[in-house]
């Protein structure tokens, strides 16, 4: 917009005036960067870069250090299966951090609802796909009930999920009566369940149908937030609620719809979880909370909401697998691996604050 | 450019009233809008001019009196309602979502979708027609030059970013376009920016209602001037007709009403 272009009316004041004749750069830029701010504004431009730089150092790395064992496809296939069940999960936690939300019962909604599904049809008998969708039903209102208590009690996410995670892990100790199914018993009766644990052959990596299915809750997922007004909307939410709600978002009904999603991807991610493991484990998958909320950060995404993509959270995932693998394949105690990933973590958001601040 | 006085208002209220309790925000106040006008609507703190033009963008239902849009009573459950009858407003705090790009932001809660399947079924949304329609609308209210429409709000300086809310409101608004203190957060030379695209706007037919505070803003920009006192309009007056401190003087009481209210 040009300042000359509309001749002011009579009433303009002299003050006024001189302004028409001011320099018409709104900022200048200082145009001798250094590589290191270059390389800043770039990481900031492209936020996935940040995580997928991390990633491919740790292959290589890994592969110079542990050798071949590490890249063979053998191995590749290994690490996708490791990372399945974190993965799914982070797509649900991806949703509701997007919402600057958090979700901490994301992994007892898992736990519970591998418990319905297992119960259901080693237990009572009803036919596996019900039982599944029975269990899908379980991890949607689990989602409602978040969304009911941050959306109309406002009790903060990380509160209300903090609770939600003791009621729901409780819920599953005394529907479970704290028993495994064991896995011989579904391969029996429902082998439907383990199903996602299947592998195929492909070009010697086994891929299993759970890795597949992790993928295409990814494609659906980002599909949906990059595709749809839905996405934009979630999006909306998380970054500034009140411009949303201004621009005739109905931001409640945003916010449900993210927890009864994420309550059924984790439900789906229960389903993933039984074909790992084989069994039903009313203590499986505790870590699953943390991990999940680990990939999500090393994926780049905000925890203020509004920022971060959801295949941000699948490198973020990898990241952990890759660093896990590899450091166990090298004979690194497992100790030192909780200890890496801890500095993972701390280093995915020391360089994303660095990379916000002074790059507006 | 020339506002049409002898047509029907665009939107008009007549003894409107709204009360909270004891206290009288809104007492019988009438209200004109003309054709193709700015109309600038100015009152001292506390005189009810927010809860007024609450009432037209529908963020307020009065108990009494009646609000016509286009000589037809209407009645307006909520800024959505009064929004899908073509009158648009810019907030004060903008409302746009500054991780979200251009485009984005001016499509938000309106979203285009594909046409055919990939957009009934699949709900795949048209981004090109969203940019090309949002670059457009960009280019023909001058705001163009430094802009890429896939630039995140954030990115982009307070002026531009009001750009970004009244090309919005120019694009959707076919009736009125309400803008609340559209200069008040902003610097000398992007004031002037953002009154030359409130012209602009005009110009290409959209009558705007102008809410400021500040006298030379209004006095530069508006056709007329409503002066909310009491809670209701004190006067009507014209930049030619009246000066600053006479508009501020009615404003506050300190001018006799009666000698200034044939002006318009």
């Amino acid at each position: 917009m040009s300042s000359t272009d509309t001749k002011p009316s009579t009433a303009v004041l002299d003050h006024d005036k001189v302004a028409d004749q001011a320099s018409t750069y709104v900022a200048q830029f200082e145009r001798n960067e250094t590589p290191i701010q270059r390389f800043k504004k770039f990481l900031h431009h492209y936020p996935i870069a940040a995580p997928l730089i991390v990633l491919l150092l740790a292959v290589i790395s890994f592969s110079v250090i542990v050798g071949d064992r590490f890249l063979h496809p053998f191995n590749l296939s290994l690490i996708l299966q490791q990372v399945t069940i974190i993965g799914v999960i982070g797509v649900a936690q991806t949703l509701i951090i997007l919402t600057a939300g958090i979700d901490l019962s994301v992994g007892a909604i898992m736990v519970l609802t591998s418990v319905v599904m297992g119960r259901m049809a080693v237990n009572h008998g009803i036919d596996p796909s019900l039982s599944i969708l029975i269990g899908i039903g379980v991890g949607a209102l689990a989602g409602f009930i978040n969304g009911l208590l941050i959306t109309r009690l406002k009790i903060p996410p990380f509160i209300a999920t903090l609770g939600s995670w003791n009621v729901f892990f409780a819920l599953n100790l005394w529907y479970s009566k704290s028993e495994t199914i064991r896995s011989q018993d579904i391969s029996n009766i429902a082998p439907l369940l383990q199903w996602t644990g299947q592998t195929i052959d492909f070009f010697g990596a086994r891929l299993t149908y759970g890795s597949l299915l992790m993928l295409g809750i990814f494609f659906l997922i980002w599909y949906a937030l990059n595709w749809t007004a839905w996405g934009r909307h979630v999006y909306a939410t998380g970054d500034d609620p009140e411009a949303a709600k201004l621009a005739g978002i109905r931001t409640n009904r945003i916010l449900m719809s993210v927890y009864v999603l994420a309550g059924v991807v984790c439900a789906i991610g229960a389903w993933v979880l039984i074909g790992r493991i084989g069994s039903v484990s009313p203590q499986a998958g505790t870590m699953t909370n943390l991990d999940s909320i680990t990939a999500v950060v090393i994926g780049g995404c905000s925890l203020f909401g509004g920022r971060g993509s959801i295949y941000g959270t699948l490198i973020g995932a990898l990241v952990v697998g890759v660093f896990r693998n590899g450091l166990a394949l090298a004979g690194v105690d497992v100790l030192w691996q909780e200890f890496t990933v801890g500095i993972l973590i701390i280093s995915a958001v020391a360089i994303d604050q660095w990379i916000r601040r002074g790059t507006a | 450019m020339t506002a049409h006085y002898d047509k029907t208002p665009v939107l008009q209220t007549k003894n409107l009233v709204k009360r909270y309790g004891s206290v009288t925000a809104i007492d019988h106040a009438d209200f004109e809008l003309y054709p193709g006008e700015i109309l600038a609507v100015i009152g001292d703190n506390g005189a009810g001019k927010s809860s007024l033009i609450k009432a037209l963008s529908g963020a307020l239902i009065p108990d009494e009196g009646e609000i016509l849009l286009d000589g037809k009573p209407v009645h307006f459950a909520s800024p959505m309602e009064a929004r899908a009858l073509g009158i648009e407003t810019v907030y004060q705090n903008l409302a746009v979502s500054p991780a979200l790009n251009i485009a984005d932001n001016l499509y938000l809660g309106r979203e285009l979708r594909k046409p055919g399947i990939l957009g009934s079924v699949f709900r795949m949304l048209d981004k090109k027609e969203m940019e090309r329609r949002a670059q457009a609308k960009m280019t023909e209210l001058g705001l163009m030059t430094i802009q890429n429409i896939s630039q995140a709000v954030e990115s982009l300086s307070g002026g531009q970013r009001q750009g970004v809310a009244v090309a919005r409101s120019a694009l959707f608004g076919s009736k009125v376009v309400i803008m609340d203190e559209p200069t008040a957060a902003l610097g000398v030379k992007e004031s002037r920016r953002v009154l030359n695209l409130i012209k602009e706007v005009r110009d290409r037919g959209l009558p705007i209602i102008l809410i400021s505070h500040n006298m030379p803003h209004v006095f530069e920009v508006a056709d007329r001037i409503h002066i909310h006192r009491l809670g209701k309009r004190a006067a009507i007056v014209t930049p030619q007709s009246h000066s600053m401190s006479d508009a501020v003087a009615i404003m506050t009481g300190a001018m006799d009403v009666k000698t200034s209210n044939e002006a318009a």
